[in-house]
């Protein structure tokens, strides 16, 4: 009836679990009283979860990231604090079976719910907006993608509390993790909150590419693009070669662990390094999947902040282009050691090298942006001054690993590990955090308090240096990745100054934290001067989305916005805002659908039914996620219009806003 | 917590304190080679790196927005010399980067015999290479000596300035073989077959491990590599063949044998699997290695000369050579 779930399968015998797990009883029980208290259920329900507006999902999309942001971190300071203490003869507080789990689960949470959710965010809210549109091109669509996201980030934390999470680190390489050696159900954890989570990766870059491609508002030619898109753009296009091979590459592992079959294993013709091939197929395509809309973020914040046109912009949209190419042929770096000749070695070396052409090249574009410029230090000018030079360091290390010669000896080593998030955190994370602060008041109408974003960059940055410079040296010193206890009185020191590390990391964490409750307190109290009144919050935005009302009334834009050039918004400025000349119309928007989640809910089902072998359940997720496709195709009910009255109400209190400190002096 | 802060006071001494940073203190040409290519690398980069760092820093300083006095130029967003010089610095560095790339590829490759210059300086162009044939279980290293008919478990005992010819494989789960002071790494998988070349210059015993997660007994799946000169290997070799060592297995290491060894330990939730103990075994049934990877391919394995592919049934040069492989 359970399949393979039984009552030993819940840990209440590990005391750490069953201390998060009140955790999370306490604060999700609070939630829901509050919610229920302040009567707020329909509310939720009729206005954000079954939302299709493209900038709600964008909200929850960040929403999802940073709650998953802190359950990766908290897994986190547990690996660092784990090997300041397992050191010659002590084996710390997580024995193998609890710390592989926590490494994987890092892994998995960083990659796939927190940097892929952020990113997703930051394209669903900014996107539409930069092109001109009143929503992406598959509104439906765009729900289920964010529902199959969250499907994932549900599997995956419901494993620690039911069973177990994989033990075989992000990428789940065979054969470790094939059925011989891994009979629980932490892979198949692993496997299915990846491809659901997947699936809605592939839907949303189905969504984008055809929204950036077929939505641009009239007159916005491909070279008028502002560059945060032009890197969602390529971003979608990699999503669209790659997530299938993450998909195909995962249903051959499911295949071998449910049917017996031997794509992977070590006997029957199987081939892990198949497995390998395949998985960084996609892997690596998904890093710069991750990093260029982070220079998209820091292109955008560069010229806002510099008061200045972007330098090089055509430039900055070719390197992302080459980026795009160059990193689809680059996989093989990650095995160097697998054996390989050393043609096939050397060919794959220096196509990785060459990507530090184009991605030196952006780096000297933000540099000259800024030159002859009036660069104002506010929150997300911080972090890309702090990028600049942490990502040019990960850069150099990068360059180090590509070399076959040198990556025999770094590779798998903590090197490795301390180049890799040298680049995620100094590049994605900087890069997403400072997207955050900048589109904040855009999105809500408020702002964050700057001074909060300026310690938190503090503490990241500082923290960052402590926690993986040591992780550099133990690296060179012969460390290997992902061991639970050593003896080499070498690394120890290290390894402290590591942890310290992680501990300044986590004053920062508490410095967002404290952004956002403070935004909140700002918003509940209609504090006067954090609101953005005027819709251009920086007072030097360049591109359309400045140009409307904070927060954005839910059709964006009144009236179409009429396309020049580039920085459409900053020649406005200039020249002036161009009489309407069109009189306002009724606006077609989509309905909002109760069949996202609905969806959702029964991918639930049949994910976590085939993780435990429930057969019946499984069946009736399947059944009940088809039946909601085929309703909700057969729905015809879609659209409404937003009435003219509205609209024009709107744009008188956008009028009397806008005019109101020039009346006040 | 507490235990943490205790270190403190004492973190700079230890810092300071004699230690051996295994890739920048190698023990043979190998290894002096990733070095090389490491440091070199690293050289390189930092002329580009060093300069961008204070450029971001003296720029983002110098056109502050408080800084009226600097020059204000909002349209300028482009100019071709200074393009010019954007991409034309990073090619030129990665171009030169790229032919040293191709050069030490080659010249390092782990599957070819060191290099005849390589060798010549190691003063070993006539030494005989050793041929071990490497093993990795769970979670143990098993090294075969076939021209010696010996094998040891956890300890790889070479000559110095001798080419180690070493062939690679797994038995459960793929892992990598590596010895960070003599250099390159390479992975062991199941069913195939993988070839390093390496040296060691001076007598020493170096650190071994696994480099790649194996299982929950990765951590404590170390080897040490014990070098030592040639006449010294000799009686070492003889003296394992007598069985007379206190790590001595008294079992000669065939199929049943094996199997004992090879069998993974009990994994608890709890603890971490203990390391295995260092073992020799004065006997080695002959071709047990080809054995091994046969098992995963329908009994083929590569002949001895590593030249064509033969059934291991067929093979009839060896006391237990008609043995079915696959029951092993």
């Amino acid at each position: 009836m359970l399949g393979k779930l039984t009552l030993s399968a819940i840990p209440y015998d590990v005391p750490i679990l069953v201390g998060t797990f009140i955790g999370v009883a306490v604060i999700g029980l609070a939630v829901l009283a509050a919610i229920t208290y302040f009567r707020k259920w329909g509310y939720l329900w009729r206005e954000w979860l079954t939302t299709v507006d493209h900038k709600k999902l964008g909200v929850m999309y960040i929403v999802l990231a940073i709650v998953m942001l802190l359950r990766g971190f908290a897994d986190a300071v547990m690996m660092r604090t784990q090997l300041a203490l397992s050191y010659q003869g002590n084996p710390g507080y997580l024995p193998p079976h609890h710390y592989d789990q926590v490494f994987s689960a890092h892994g998995t949470i960083m990659i796939f719910f927190m940097a892929m959710a952020f990113m997703t965010g930051l394209f669903n809210f900014v996107v539409p907006l930069q092109v001109g549109a009143r929503d992406v091109a598959f509104p439906f669509l765009n729900s289920v993608s964010f529902y199959m996201t969250l499907v994932g980030a549900v599997l995956i934390n419901i494993s620690l509390f039911i069973g177990e999470f994989s033990n075989v680190g992000w990428l789940g390489y065979p054969p470790v993790s094939e059925l011989q050696f891994n009979p629980g159900v932490g892979v198949d954890y692993y496997i299915w909150a990846v491809q659901i989570s997947g699936i809605g990766t592939l839907l949303t870059g189905v969504n984008f590419f055809t929204t950036i491609v077929k939505m641009r508002a009239p007159g916005m030619k491909w070279m008028h693009l502002p560059v945060f898109t032009w890197t969602a753009f390529f971003t979608n296009i990699m999503i669209l070669t790659t997530f299938p091979i993450l998909t195909a590459t995962i249903s051959m592992l499911s295949l071998d662990r449910y049917l017996g079959m031997h794509f992977f294993t070590n006997d029957g013709g199987g081939n892990v390094m198949l497995y390998l091939n395949l998985i960084w197929a996609w892997g690596h395509p998904e890093v710069y999947i991750l990093i260029l809309p982070a220079f998209g973020v820091f292109s955008e914040i560069a010229a806002t902040f510099s008061g200045k046109s972007l330098f090089g912009y055509k430039t900055m949209v070719y390197a992302s282009g080459a980026i795009t190419v160059l990193g689809s042929i680059v996989w093989v770096h990650h095995f160097f050691t697998m054996g390989a000749g050393a043609d096939v070695n050397t060919f794959f070396g220096i196509m990785t090298m060459f990507i530090a052409v184009p991605t030196g090249v952006k780096i000297f574009n933000w540099l000259f942006t800024m030159y002859k410029g009036r660069v104002r230090f506010e929150g997300p000018m911080n972090w890309i001054v702090g990028f600049m030079i942490t990502f040019s360091i990960g850069g150099m290390t990068g360059v180090m690993l590509a070399m076959p010669a040198a990556d025999w000896v770094l590779h798998n080593s903590l090197f490795l590990v301390a180049h890799f998030h040298n680049v995620i955190i100094g590049g994605v994370f900087f890069g997403y955090i400072a997207g955050m602060n900048y589109w904040f008041p855009k999105v809500f109408g408020y702002k964050l308090r700057d001074s909060w974003g300026k310690w938190a960059f503090r503490f990241w940055f500082v923290g960052f240096y402590l926690s993986f410079i040591p992780l550099y040296i133990v690296g060179i010193e012969g460390m290997t990745r992902r061991l639970n206890h050593y003896d080499n009185p070498n690394w120890h020191p290290w390894l402290l100054v590591a942890c310290v590390g992680v501990f300044v990391l986590t004053l920062g964490v508490i410095c967002q934290v404290g952004q956002l409750v403070f935004a909140i307190v700002d918003a509940v109290n209609k504090k006067h001067d954090a609101q953005d009144l005027t819709g251009d919050n920086w007072g030097s935005g360049r591109t359309l989305e400045w140009s409307i009302p904070s927060p954005v009334p839910h059709y964006n834009f009144a009236r179409l916005p009429v396309i020049r050039g580039l920085d459409t918004f900053e020649t406005e400025k200039e020249l002036g805002r161009p009489e309407p000349v069109s009189e306002l119309q009724p606006i077609h928007m989509p309905k909002y659908s109760s069949l996202g989640p609905i969806l959702g809910f029964f991918t639930f089902l049949l994910g976590f039914a085939m993780v435990w072998h429930i057969w019946w359940l499984a069946i009736v997720g399947l059944v009940g996620a088809f039946i909601a496709v085929v309703v909700r195709s057969a729905d015809l009910d879609i659209d409404y219009y937003v009435p003219v009255e509205e609209i024009r109400a709107d744009e008188e209190a956008f009028a009397k806003r806008l005019n109101a400190p020039q009346a006040a002096e | 917590m507490k235990r943490l802060w205790r270190f403190f006071p004492a973190l700079p001494a230890l810092m300071l304190s004699g230690c051996t940073v295994d890739l920048l203190q190698p023990g043979g040409p190998i290894g002096e080679g990733n070095r090389d290519m490491m440091v070199l690398e690293f050289a390189v980069m930092m002329c580009v790196v060093v300069p961008t760092c204070i450029a971001t820093l003296v720029i983002a300083w110098k056109y502050r927005a408080a800084n009226t006095k600097a020059e204000y130029k909002p349209k300028w967003a482009h100019s071709n010399v200074l393009e010019v010089f954007i991409w034309g610095i990073p090619v030129l560095i990665i171009a030169v980067l790229s032919c040293i790339n191709f050069w030490s590829t080659h010249y390092y490759d782990p599957y070819k015999p060191l290099a005849q210059d390589m060798l010549k300086r190691e003063h070993a162009e006539n030494t005989k290479p050793l041929e071990v044939q490497v093993v990795s279980l769970d979670w143990k290293w098993l090294f075969i000596y076939p021209e010696q008919g010996i094998a040891t478990i956890n300890e790889l005992d070479v000559p110095t300035k001798t080419p180690l010819d070493l062939h690679i494989t797994s038995d459960s789960v793929m892992t990598s073989f590596f010895i960070p002071q003599l250099g390159s790494q390479i992975y062991s998988m199941a069913g195939m077959e993988t070839r390093l070349h390496l040296l060691a210059r001076k007598p020493g015993s170096y650190r071994g491990e696994a480099a790649q997660y194996s299982g929950p007994g990765f951590s404590g799946m170390k080897f040490r590599a014990i070098a030592m000169p040639q006449e010294q290997f000799a009686s070492w070799v003889e003296n394992v063949r007598t069985g007379t060592s206190q790590f001595a297995e008294k079992d000669a290491l065939d199929e049943k044998t094996y199997r004992r060894y090879a069998t993974p330990p009990a994994v608890s939730n709890e603890v971490a699997p203990a390391p295995a103990p260092v073992t020799y075994f004065s006997n080695v049934q002959s071709a047990l290695f080809q054995h091994i990877i046969a098992k995963y391919n329908n009994g083929m394995a590569r002949d001895a000369n590593g030249n064509g592919v033969m059934h291991m049934d067929m093979q009839n040069n060896g006391a237990n050579g008609t043995s079915s492989a696959t029951g092993m």
